[in-house]
């Protein structure tokens, strides 16, 4: 550097000085962008959801053996189309009625009698995976019946000329948005978001959002994405929030 | 490198600035940003509706005395509408916007939760939660005490109405504890009985067969205001209202009403003359013998002039009205014109199927015997009684063949005592009692005795009585005033317990034939969800009261329960209370020759009353005797009345935060009350609409905001009912004025009822 570069109150000194905070600013700027991605990466996913498991641990592979009808056994729709989400005590009540007679040896099925059937059929406090705001409305019906959904799941579906009653649903259908939850021999422990209250899966395990398949997001967009798919346009507002 | 401070905070810059960029590349600020928009859209106070299994379940609603069968909608566990419900012969699917909105009542943040003692002065809001055990053993322990100090007679108790069992178990407890001191909240509909009892010889309620008449002439009836079932009572009016229905309602009624403003034809009248047009169509009637002459000839009596045992001459109903009522006569009574009163007269006579109704407003002020009697008088001069269209009896809705109470010797002597309100005595003995005397006979410094214990199961004297000043006043001298019911009403806020009652949606209770239905129709209130919190039946407090206080007030209690009451005292007709909803019996239709139960079998035109508080005969005369509010007309230029509608819930009900939401500016502004005067006589007084007026009467004074109606006559001035509650929550107590605040005690010269709510006024400009 030539002298003039220097300031008249500047020695050669200083410049050395000032190259070495630079240096040591830019290490500590460096280091401050590795932590950083470490926090947002790896520290903040820990951080920002809770961990617990289900108040049971259920078996979906057991059960799913032991009914004639799949997912619709227990996850039915009622007669008037609503569905009915997570079964009542009262539903698994009509296979597990007490401790006399239980269905097998497993702890967790005698704990479920124990503490819920016989006090009163008592609700069990599931966490739920897919527990939307109460601003959003949806129709698992409309989801699951219509042809072109059908059409969605299954490409060989071919799509009816007349209109068709709703009946059964087929084995196609639960997994587009809740994954192979049936061939799981336990609970997932329930992540929840500390700040919203909703489950992870609502944004899906990856934290940036990135997901492979349909069932590993539940947002909005995630909708929109299907809904364009299926019907041409993303839909307006009032088609999920009344 | 020296690390001086220049250094550090380099050092801190860079590090920040790093990390800045770094978080950049991480999900962190955005995933941040989603999850602060969703945390504030979860509020605690958002609502976030349960989610379930949609289900219907079925009882009846309570808010008032109208008996609509509902349907209430629920998701899970949770209530979230009230519908009508269909196929139900009152109301059959329609709802009115109180009963729409009776959630609140059930989830209302301010319900009473828990038996509840007062811990501050009376009136003052402060209460001290107790157990059920305390509570009842307190109220039955300061009564035992009355009782053994042969004090009974100042225990009074007072009731919503002398029907249903919920009400008869309250007032069987007066009789067998021993206090002749029993109040029932007094309607035009009693008053109408009473003229049926001396008319027909019998009490009975009236049933108007509204659907089948084709000439409804209301004397100020708000028949879409809340007369009667209101529900029902809007399909008659719009049933009337259909093009080529044939049919008509006439309206008479000081005030451009809502129902007036609907009806084929409204009648400006003076308030408080209802009696004497009524009696000037009757005269018009029989004058050109309009009237039914196989009725009045073969069937009444007392129509002529007649001689009594001792050969003394009585005019007969008919040279009275012709003598008295002259059409000239009403018109300077009434105010209506001569020619219109004739006209009416022949009309009313022409149609096929002509009813008249008695009642002002919705029906809750007593008015006058005589008013009854002339309104029955006219519907049966055209032999309107039994007939299609027309006006039936029903019995009342109290029998339930309970066994005879036990009286022992304190209880019989002590129900000898004479009433604290007079009711009975030379002074008034045609009335049973007189619930609108309880403020000035409180407030009588001579009063015979005073009262040391109250029991009110769902009324609200303290807001529903005229003179509030002096109710409220007379109920802080009492030692001891329970309250027992859903909401926390005025009186509930001025007793010293309260005993909170199941709502209709938690309970099972019978509930009595709606007034003026067709037919008896007793509905059936049943538990559409657990009950809420630590509250009781009001029938199950009742008996458990006296089976607390043991002997013979215990004994006359021989049900285990509530349940077991109702099962016994509806008997065989609960299992089409179960399964409808309802149980229903049509009313007696038969002849004119079976239909009176008077001594003679006929129909009494001027009924002579028997009893020895009358030395000299007493002969109930229908006639017109005007009413003088207090106070000089220089003083008090103006005539106060009260206006009432459906968004205002004015029994011992009050408005829900929907109702009081629904109110016009014309009602309620900046929570005063809004009174309407006539532009002229507004102007005169020097007031602007919508601006601030003191509005006066010899009972007290209010502020209140000025709304110019030309629907209102000159000189007068109407106030909303059903508003100035203290009362209830921040969404009804304080806001605008009670009218009964403002008007004295207006007795019926006959009965000594209060006859209406009108006062004389001044208003000047705040």
């Amino acid at each position: 550097m030539s002298q003039s570069s220097l300031k008249p109150s500047e020695t050669p000194a200083d410049k050395n000085a000032y190259a070495g905070l630079w240096a040591v600013v830019l290490f500590a700027a460096a280091v401050g962008f590795y932590a950083s991605l470490l926090v947002g990466w790896i520290v903040f996913p820990k951080l920002l959801y809770s961990k617990q498991n289900q108040p049971i641990d259920f078996n979906h592979v057991v059960h799913v053996g032991a009914v004639d009808d799949s997912c619709q056994t227990c996850h039915y729709f009622r007669e008037d189309g609503s569905f009915a989400g997570m079964p009542a005590t009262a539903d698994c009540a009509g296979c597990h009625e007490s401790m006399d007679s239980l269905q097998g040896e497993n702890p967790q099925e005698k704990l479920f009698v124990q503490d819920y059937v016989e006090k009163d059929q008592k609700e069990v406090p599931w966490f739920i995976y897919s527990k939307q705001p109460p601003c959003v409305f949806f129709s698992h019906a409309a989801h699951v019946f219509s042809p072109k959904m059908r059409q969605f799941r299954d490409p060989e579906y071919q799509l009816p000329e007349e209109e068709v009653e709703e009946g059964a649903y087929d084995d196609t259908t639960c997994h587009v948005c809740h994954g192979f939850i049936g061939e799981s021999e336990h609970n997932r422990p329930y992540e929840e978001n500390r700040i919203t209250g909703y489950s992870r899966d609502i944004w899906g395990e990856n934290i940036a959002g990135i997901k492979k398949h349909t069932w590993e997001r539940m947002k909005m967009d995630d909708c929109a994405e299907c809904h364009e798919k299926v019907k041409g346009h993303k839909e307006a507002c009032f088609v999920c929030h009344k | 490198m020296k690390l001086d401070r220049r250094t550090f905070l380099s050092i801190g810059a860079g590090a920040a600035a790093g990390g800045a960029v770094g978080s950049l590349f991480t999900p962190l600020p955005w995933k941040l940003t989603d999850d602060l928009s969703i945390w504030s859209q979860n509020w605690p106070w958002t609502p976030d509706p349960a989610r379930g299994e949609v289900t219907f379940a079925p009882t009846t609603c309570e808010l008032c005395p109208g008996g609509c069968g509902v349907s209430v909608r629920k998701v899970k566990d949770r209530c979230v509408k009230i519908e009508g419900a269909d196929g139900n012969p009152v109301n059959d699917g329609g709802i009115c916007p109180l009963g729409s909105s009776g959630l609140q009542i059930l989830y209302g943040p301010t319900r009473i939760k828990t038996p509840l003692k007062r811990a501050g002065k009376r009136g003052e809001g402060k209460w001290k939660p107790v157990t059920w055990d305390e509570a009842l053993g307190e109220v039955a322990a300061k009564l035992s005490d009355l009782r053994q100090k042969k004090l009974a007679h100042t225990a009074a108790v007072y009731v919503n109405g002398g029907e249903g069992t919920v009400n008869n178990l309250f007032l069987r407890l007066a009789t067998v504890y021993g206090t002749p001191n029993v109040f029932v909240s007094r309607t035009a509909w009693d008053t109408y009985a009473d003229a049926l009892l001396h008319m027909q010889g019998e009490y009975a309620k009236p049933a108007f067969d509204l659907e089948n008449s084709d000439y409804i002439l209301s004397f100020g009836c708000g028949i879409i205001e809340g007369w009667g079932s209101p529900v029902r009572m809007i399909r008659v009016n719009a049933q009337v209202a259909e093009a080529g229905s044939g049919k008509t309602v006439v309206q008479i009624e000081p005030r451009l009403s809502n129902t007036a403003a609907k009806a084929g034809k409204w009648v400006a009248i003076k308030p408080g003359t209802e009696a004497a047009l009524a009696l000037g169509l009757c005269h018009v009637i029989i004058r050109e013998g309009l009237f039914n002459d196989e009725f009045v000839s073969t069937f009444s009596q007392n129509f002529e002039d007649w001689v009594d045992e001792v050969h003394t001459e009585h005019r007969g109903f008919k040279r009275a009205v012709l003598e008295d009522f002259p059409p000239s006569a009403v018109e300077k009574i009434t105010g209506v014109p001569r020619a219109q009163v004739a006209k009416l007269a022949r009309e009313f006579a022409a149609a096929k199927a002509p009813v008249a109704l008695f009642g002002t407003g919705k029906g809750e002020e007593a008015g006058t015997l005589y008013g009854a009697m002339a309104v029955h008088a006219l519907n049966a001069l055209m032999g309107r009684i039994n007939q299609a269209g027309g006006v039936f009896m029903l019995p009342p809705d109290a029998d339930f063949n309970w066994p005879a109470p036990a009286m022992d010797a304190l209880a019989q002597r002590s129900l000898r005592e004479n009433r604290i309100d007079g009711a009975g005595t030379d002074r008034f003995p045609l009335a049973s009692e007189l619930p609108s005397r309880l403020g000035e006979v409180l407030a009588d410094p001579k009063k015979p005795y005073p009262l040391h214990a109250l029991l009110v199961y769902a009324a609200d004297p303290a807001f529903t009585l005229p003179e509030t000043e002096k109710v409220l006043a007379g109920l802080s001298q009492i030692d001891f005033v329970v309250y027992c019911g859903s909401q926390m009403n005025d009186t509930a806020a001025m007793a010293d317990l309260v005993l909170p009652d199941h709502t209709c949606y938690e309970k099972w209770q019978d509930v009595p034939t709606p007034p003026g239905f067709a037919r008896r129709h007793i509905g059936l209130t049943r538990p559409v969800v657990k009950p809420l919190f630590s509250t009781m039946q009001a029938g199950e407090t009742a008996i458990r009261i006296a089976k607390a206080m043991g002997g013979p007030v215990a004994e006359s209690f021989p049900w285990s329960d509530y349940i077991q009451c109702l099962e016994e005292s509806m008997g065989a007709r609960l299992a089409d209370m179960k399964e409808n909803g309802f149980w229903e019996a049509e009313p007696d239709k038969g002849p004119w020759y079976t239909a009176f139960k008077t001594r003679t079998r006929k129909f009494d035109f001027a009924p002579r009353i028997i009893s020895p508080a009358f030395p000299d005969t007493k002969i109930l005369l229908p006639t017109y005797e005007a009413l003088t509010p207090a106070g000089s007309e220089s003083g008090f230029p103006l005539t106060l009345i009260p206006y009432e509608n459906l968004r205002l819930a004015a029994q011992n009900v009050g408005d829900t935060p929907f109702l009081v939401k629904t109110l016009p500016d014309s009602s309620l502004m900046n929570q005063e009350s809004v009174v309407e005067i006539n532009p002229a006589t507004g102007k005169a007084f020097g007031l602007r609409e919508g601006g601030a007026a003191i509005l006066s009467t010899p009972a007290g004074e209010t502020r209140v905001r000025v709304h110019f109606y030309p629907g209102v006559a000159k000189n007068t001035v109407a106030l909303p009912k059903g508003l100035g509650h203290i009362g209830y929550d921040d969404y009804l107590a304080g806001k605008g004025t009670n009218v009964n605040a403002l008007v004295g005690l207006l007795p019926d010269p006959v009965t000594g009822h209060n006859a209406a709510l009108i006062a004389r006024a001044r208003i000047v400009p705040a």
